[in-house]
């Protein structure tokens, strides 16, 4: 990837966090923003910035940049363009377990988001237990197979759970289960920085193994790489990747989809370069999408899951046109 | 270098091995051809080799050790292996590709180092791929893709070359290039290990020819040895024959028309 296009991918997420806290519905100049995130200027401005916009503009470029950098590992482990962590059962389980407790009435701040991370974490053991069982080892096939039967089982679950839930419950589930970053909070955000950070290290390190895992099973066994090992632990930190932040803000789909490709378009060839890129260009959507749900329909917040949807298919239809 | 000693592989849910008691050896400084028709067990060996298969019983050594207790970055380092496909999902810069034949010898952050730059300047220029580095893997025709593999498994170095039908998609002038290349490498001291079906071809540049029929060698040993039309007919069950070329003096072997219109 050329060196001026880093630079437009950094100055891109620059601008996004930057138009993300001065945004919404006391907006703010780019000096008066400055000014508060240096605690200087109207102290309402410093606590509107300090204690809403900058969490949650924080969390958009987190969470953005670990779904995005959990579906280019994926796709390239799995080696198919379709992969993401939402299409591999991590999605069913988080939206499980979290309206299993909301069903039965642990509603606490906290308690949400962890059954919601227990939940991912276990639909993808189940999964990588299921493609053991049934190939013997990390199948790349039987493992997306396998996601995808889990995350229906998931849904069905959810379904019979909603179905004898309380009117306030399932408001409250869809709600969760259509993504927001509204409940950023910093004592929260620094473990699911921590945790995601983390996994890009893991990644990133792991990139040229994913490389040579790329070129299919045969070949990468040619170059000395234990393929179902490797499979089983990309997956794994991916996927963990992925639930940490669904804990974060709910369900957010397309992100792990369609960033890796626009990466890709951007002239990232090898995996690490793809993954970092990914991560830039994921926080920065996340956070522009943000923006939009929080302003397009004032005062209503739309669900930013249903924004990252409304962008995503139609840049995912012009992909389309790009694949043979 | 390489040794299947009475080896038997079988795939999951088969009847009967795809492999069934094959002992060949690959020797440095030798070009050994597999040869055999289609389902005869030539890749499975392959496989076999890359670990991608167990072994149902016998043995498959590397210098005298049996391949199952080595570490599987160590074999990469000595042998390097051309499957016989392979498609990338995602394109790469031919020169990233080549690259990825160094992958067994450095670790996750490895910087190149003269040796890495010198074995992959070697692989391109042997390879003839040095006109299309800036190009990506899915702008390449069937034939420069499968130099530009030829080129990553060089570039991977090692004692040890394994190539599975090499030369599909290759035209005559890279066929023929390819095949000196690896009469070369053998010269040079490597040990060759080709799977092909180009029978003349390798009748005239292997030193040492295995047949497979039906999971067993049918015949081993020098070309003059091995290509025989009585065994090729039987093997192949098909009529052809065997003449000497008055121009290069290997054995030739032309297949006739069908059965029905000999």
């Amino acid at each position: 990837m050329r060196v001026h296009v880093w630079i437009l991918l950094v100055a891109a997420v620059v601008a996004a966090a930057l138009v993300g806290i001065g945004g919404g519905p006391v907006a703010l100049s780019l000096g008066e923003v400055w000014g508060a995130l240096l605690g200087e200027g109207d102290p309402t401005h410093v606590a509107i910035v300090h204690g809403l916009r900058l969490p949650r503009v924080v969390l958009g470029l987190v969470v953005g940049a670990g779904l995005a950098a959990s579906g280019t590992a994926l796709q390239a482990t799995l080696r198919n363009p379709l992969a993401e962590p939402y299409l591999l059962g991590v999605s069913g389980g988080a939206a499980a377990g979290a309206v299993l407790a909301l069903t039965l009435g642990l509603v606490g701040p906290a308690l949400v988001p962890l059954a919601a991370f227990a939940g991912a974490t276990a639909a993808v053991v189940v999964v990588l237990l299921v493609a053991r069982a049934v190939s013997g080892h990390a199948d790349p096939r039987v493992l997306l197979m396998a996601g995808v039967v889990v995350g229906a089982f998931c849904t069905a679950a959810i379904m019979v759970a909603l179905a004898t839930a309380s009117e306030n419950q399932v408001r409250t589930a869809l709600w969760w289960m259509m993504g927001s970053l509204g409940d950023a909070q910093w004592a929260s955000l620094r473990w699911i920085a921590l945790y995601v950070s983390a996994g890009l290290i893991l990644l990133a390190t792991w990139a040229r193994d994913v490389d040579v895992l790329a070129l299919g099973e045969e070949a990468a066994a040619s170059l000395g790489l234990e393929v179902e090992r490797v499979t089983r632990r990309v997956y794994l930190a991916a996927s963990l990747l992925a639930a940490a932040t669904v804990a974060g803000a709910g369900l957010i789909g397309f992100v792990g989809l369609i960033v890796p490709a626009i990466a890709r378009a951007l002239g990232a060839s090898n995996t690490r370069q793809t993954l970092i890129a990914a991560a830039l260009a994921g926080g920065a959507l996340v956070v522009v999408a943000d923006l939009a749900a929080r302003t397009v329909m004032r005062p209503a917040e739309l669900p930013l899951g249903a924004v990252t949807a409304l962008i995503g298919v139609p840049f995912f239809l012009w992909r389309l046109r790009s694949l043979r | 270098m390489i040794r299947f000693e009475d080896v038997v592989v079988r795939y999951r849910g088969a009847a009967e091995p795809a492999v069934q008691g094959v002992s060949l050896a690959a020797l440095a400084g030798r070009v050994t051809a597999v040869v055999g028709p289609n389902g005869s067990g030539k890749s499975t060996l392959v496989r076999a080799l890359l670990g991608r298969l167990p072994l149902a019983s016998g043995r498959l050594l590397l210098e005298g050790v049996p391949i199952g207790g080595l570490d599987r970055r160590a074999i990469a380092r000595r042998v390097a292996v051309v499957t016989q496909r392979e498609e990338p999902v995602f394109p790469l810069a031919v020169r990233e590709y080549i690259g990825l034949g160094r992958h067994p010898h450095g670790g996750p952050f490895a910087v190149r180092d003269d040796a890495d730059r010198a074995a992959i300047a070697r692989a391109v220029a042997l390879a003839d791929v040095g006109a299309f580095l800036d190009r990506t893997t899915d702008a390449l025709s069937g034939g420069e893709w499968q130099r530009v593999r030829i080129g990553r498994a060089l570039a991977q170095g090692g004692a040890a070359l394994v190539l599975d039908e090499p030369t599909t998609f290759l035209d005559i002038a890279h066929e023929m290039a390819l095949f000196e290349l690896l009469d070369a490498l053998a010269r040079e001291g490597q040990a060759v290990l080709l799977v092909s079906h180009q029978l003349n071809l390798v009748a005239r540049f292997a030193d040492h020819i295995v047949l497979l029929h039906r999971g067993r060698v049918a015949a081993a040993g020098s070309p003059a040895e091995v290509m025989r039309g009585d065994v090729l007919e039987r093997v192949y069950e098909w009529p052809l024959v065997v003449s000497r070329d008055p121009a290069v003096g290997a054995p030739v072997l032309v297949p006739l028309r069908g059965r029905g219109t000999r």
